[in-house]
């Protein structure tokens, strides 16, 4: 289905818009498994410290990781906002990462998405794929696989 | 015809037989003149031939037969036993295995002739003058003697079927069927006879049993009473139709005699007991006779090593994962039950916890018996090794021999199919590297003969595969030269290491100390591929080796993979799990009890000195403030190393189902996995082996 949509209306993707600080980040919808609320969290000594740790999502293992700290910001404070967006990437384990807020699920199109310009040395800038405007608002649309790639 | 349900069980004995050939084979080469292995090479040649050219494997089947031939010169006395023609017979069995590889995968036997081979057994037949003996060189086959039908007394329920065709006007045959001696599958025979009888009647009783047919437990003749409409000629045809029937005859029963309903016993008995008597003959019948008919299915199987009543069921792999599954989510859901009845305040009845444990113990014993279900033993892996040592003292031209102990010890299914290769790596590894040249032996006062052991056994909840060789051993200095040269280490970093770590430099990939690369190894492809395998099935490998003296890999493997039963221990606030398996004993230990050698901690248990290893440090964890009383250590062993793992708190025993971190997380393997507790908090498992 998914796909199937992706083919027929190349121009438009949908993006989970998520709150991390002042900024606003985009999701690829296909990489989206599920949206929970926050939840106890068992620490896994030794991890890399991006990772906070498992939880049980439903009888299955799924790794954590803080958003803020893979990106260098300020640590989590955890609210009723804060939830944690389970990403299935395709063929890989889930994984999950903890934002700020949910904002909304919004509908690109292509001329709304400019190409992020690689900037070799950094190594954040790797985790952004394109900018995203709707309405005003710069979106940074995340690089899901760039973000994982480097873990395995 | 259909044979294709069969093809499972010509896989299963296809197997069966071309290990005794090469079990066999292997002794022959040692013993050339000991007539039971060439008996038994016959035997298992004539059966393969015969079951392929049951399932109409062509190929297969001329091969097995030039075989044959060969084999009947050598029992004759004809053909003596060389080298030459042992590795003839070697190829041979290759080539059936390719055979069998084509049929496993497509279900059919490929398009190889192994004309190379057949001519080579050719030369060896013309080489004495017998190639024209083209024809069965199995010996003539005997007339099975035409046996008087005895009278059949028919139980109660029995006699009433009968009766009740009577009345309707059926008719009722006694068949006598005989299936050819050549036939193999007999018991396949049997089903289409059953099969064809089937679409004209119905099969009232046989004698001897079903059951007893299916399990081949009949010689080449069976009696089936049939209800037909049919007319007798009808039904006899149908059954003559299938292939390797001899021959099948009957008379029409027109009136029957009843089994007395007050003394079923007595009467009933007799009948029975002639049955029995009738079967004690066939199996008891002398050796000459069972040489003469290898293919009657008892005979074919090695020194009998199928115990005679097999009752088993084949059961596809995945639907035990399933099945695993589901033992798992029930003894999460079990967890979950103690853990509300241990929190919820007085209001549970005494009944309820009764219940629970009753609960407990039959997941317990579920789980067991799942895992029993799984387990294989470790023999099937390690049968085909003699063979590979054989092979590699021809190419390497050194004498070794090969003990191998412990075949029996059990593994899980999955850890079974993994195994095979790095045990193949290692054994080759001892071959070609461990082993010196036998010349070289003998100067250093070594036995000529290189020996090299693989000892599988149980160590709690390990098994524990040993690969030994009495060769140089390691030479340290070597492979620190060598990581030199090619830049594995500085030297700075050579000379902080020890022994060990340099030994472990050789499970880096790429990394080969032979100084010639042959095609048995030295590629240094070997020991990291080997470490990988293990490590990725729980398991983890150790060298110990003495320069001169041989060396000796031990890999130890988790027995189960899912389920273990744990202990919970506390530390700080957070749950950690420790498999029961690695805990030698927990102890109660008074602070001033920890001494310090060489700056590390350790305590004097009864007569040992065991470090101490302070979980809340290696773990991260905020220790308490005030020294405690007593420190609660718990000893775990991996092998015969001994270490004390201080925790705050003991939690207790619990079954619990490992699930993994997933690849993501990468912490050194401290952590082991995870599990799921009762009330749905995640516990991690710590790896006791990676702390040690």
């Amino acid at each position: 289905m998914e796909e199937n949509r992706i083919e027929t209306e190349v121009e438009t993707k949908q993006y989970i818009v998520v709150n991390v600080g002042i900024e606003q980040f985009g999701i690829d919808i296909k990489y989206v498994d599920n949206i929970v609320r926050m939840q106890k969290i068992t620490r896994v000594p030794k991890a890399q410290d991006f990772f906070r740790g498992v939880i049980n999502l439903r009888g299955e293992i799924i790794p954590v990781m803080s958003f803020r700290r893979k990106f260098g910001l300020e640590d989590d404070t955890f609210t009723d906002k804060t939830r944690i967006i389970i990403l299935k990437p395709e063929q890989q384990d889930s994984i999950g990462i903890i934002v700020d807020m949910v904002k909304e699920v919004l509908t690109l199109e292509e001329e709304e998405i400019e190409k992020h310009a690689q900037d070799g040395k950094d190594e954040k800038s790797k985790y952004i794929s394109a900018v995203g405007k709707n309405n005003g608002n710069l979106i940074s649309l995340l690089n899901i696989n760039g973000i994982i790639q480097k873990m395995i | 015809m259909d044979v294709s349900q069969y093809l499972e069980i010509f896989i299963d004995e296809t197997q069966e037989h071309i290990q005794t050939l090469n079990d066999q084979l292997m002794i022959m080469e040692q013993e050339p003149e000991n007539p039971d292995a060439i008996n038994e090479i016959f035997r298992a040649a004539h059966s393969l031939k015969g079951m392929a050219g049951t399932m109409g494997y062509k190929r297969m089947q001329h091969l097995t037969h030039m075989m044959e031939n060969v084999l009947s010169e050598i029992r004759n006395g004809k053909v003596g036993v060389s080298a030459m023609l042992a590795d003839v017979l070697f190829q041979c069995l290759d080539a059936i295995e390719g055979y069998l590889a084509n049929i496993q995968e497509s279900a059919d036997e490929g398009t190889e002739d192994n004309e190379a081979i057949i001519r080579q057994l050719n030369n060896i037949l013309e080489a004495d003058g017998q190639a024209e003996k083209e024809e069965e060189a199995q010996p003539a086959k005997e007339e099975a003697p035409k046996k008087e039908p005895e009278k059949i007394i028919f139980a109660e329920f029995e006699a009433n079927a009968i009766r009740e065709a009577f009345e309707k006007g059926m008719n009722v045959y006694d068949i006598q069927v005989v299936v050819e001696e050549s036939c193999i599958l007999k018991a396949a025979r049997a089903f289409l006879v059953f099969k064809a009888i089937e679409e004209n009647g119905e099969v009232m009783k046989s004698i001897p049993s079903v059951q007893d047919i299916e399990d081949e437990k009949f010689d080449f003749d069976f009696r089936v009473i049939v209800i037909s409409k049919q007319s007798i000629d009808k039904v006899i045809s149908a059954i003559k139709n299938v292939s390797e029937v001899k021959d099948a005859s009957g008379v029409q029963i027109t009136s029957y005699e009843e089994e007395k309903p007050k003394a079923p016993q007595t009467a009933a008995q007799p009948k029975q007991e002639a049955a029995k008597t009738e079967m004690a003959k066939t199996e008891s019948q002398p050796q000459k006779k069972e040489e003469k008919k290898p293919a009657s299915g008892g005979a074919a199987k090695a020194g009998g090593s199928k115990p005679v009543v097999n009752r088993s069921v084949r059961v596809d792999i995945e639907k035990l994962d399933v099945l695993m599954n589901l033992v798992s989510e029930l003894i999460i859901a079990k967890n979950g039950l103690v853990s509300v009845s241990n929190t919820e305040n007085g209001v549970i009845s005494q009944g309820f916890n009764e219940q629970i444990e009753y609960l407990e113990r039959v997941t317990t014993n579920l789980h067991e018996s799942v895992m029993k279900v799984r387990m294989m033993p470790i023999e099937t892996v390690t049968q085909k090794f003699p063979r590979m040592i054989r092979d590699l003292n021809k190419k390497l031209d050194k004498k070794m021999e090969l003990t191998i102990t412990g075949e029996d010890t059990e593994l899980d299914r999955t850890v079974i199919d993994e195994i095979g290769d790095p045990l193949m790596h290692l054994l080759r590894n001892s071959a070609d590297h461990g082993l010196e040249a036998n010349s070289v032996r003998v100067q250093r006062g070594k036995p000529e003969i290189g020996q090299i052991r693989l000892d599988a056994y149980q160590d709690g909840n390990n098994v524990v595969i040993e690969v030994k060789d009495d060769g140089n051993g390691i030479d340290v200095e070597k492979v620190k030269n060598k990581a030199l040269i090619s830049g594995k280490i500085t030297q700075e970093q050579a000379d902080g290491m020890n022994d060990k770590e340099i030994i472990d430099l050789l499970f880096q990939p790429s990394f080969s100390t032979a100084e010639v690369v042959s095609d048995v190894s030295g590629r240094g492809v070997g020991l990291d591929v080997v470490k990988t395998k293990i490590e990725a099935l729980g398991g983890d490998i150790e060298v110990k080796t003495k320069l001169g003296e041989g060396s000796n890999f031990i890999i130890r493997l988790p027995l189960t993979l899912a389920i273990i039963q744990a202990l919970m221990v506390e530390l700080g606030d957070e749950k950690y799990a420790i498999s029961l398996g690695s805990i030698e004993t927990i102890e109660d230990v008074m602070p001033d009890e920890i001494k310090y050698v060489q700056s590390k901690e350790v305590i004097h248990l009864r007569g040992m000195v065991i470090p101490i290893i302070r979980l809340d440090s290696v773990l991260d964890i905020v220790p308490a403030e005030e020294v405690p009383e007593s420190y609660t250590v718990v000893i775990v062993k991996k092998g015969d190393k001994l270490a004390g793992l201080v925790v705050d708190r003991l939690i207790g025993q619990q079954e619990i189902v490992i699930k993994s971190l997933g690849k993501y997380i990468n912490n050194n393997n401290i952590i082991g996995g995870a599990t799921i507790l009762g009330d749905g908090e995640v516990a991690l498992i710590l790896d006791a082996n990676t702390l040690l």
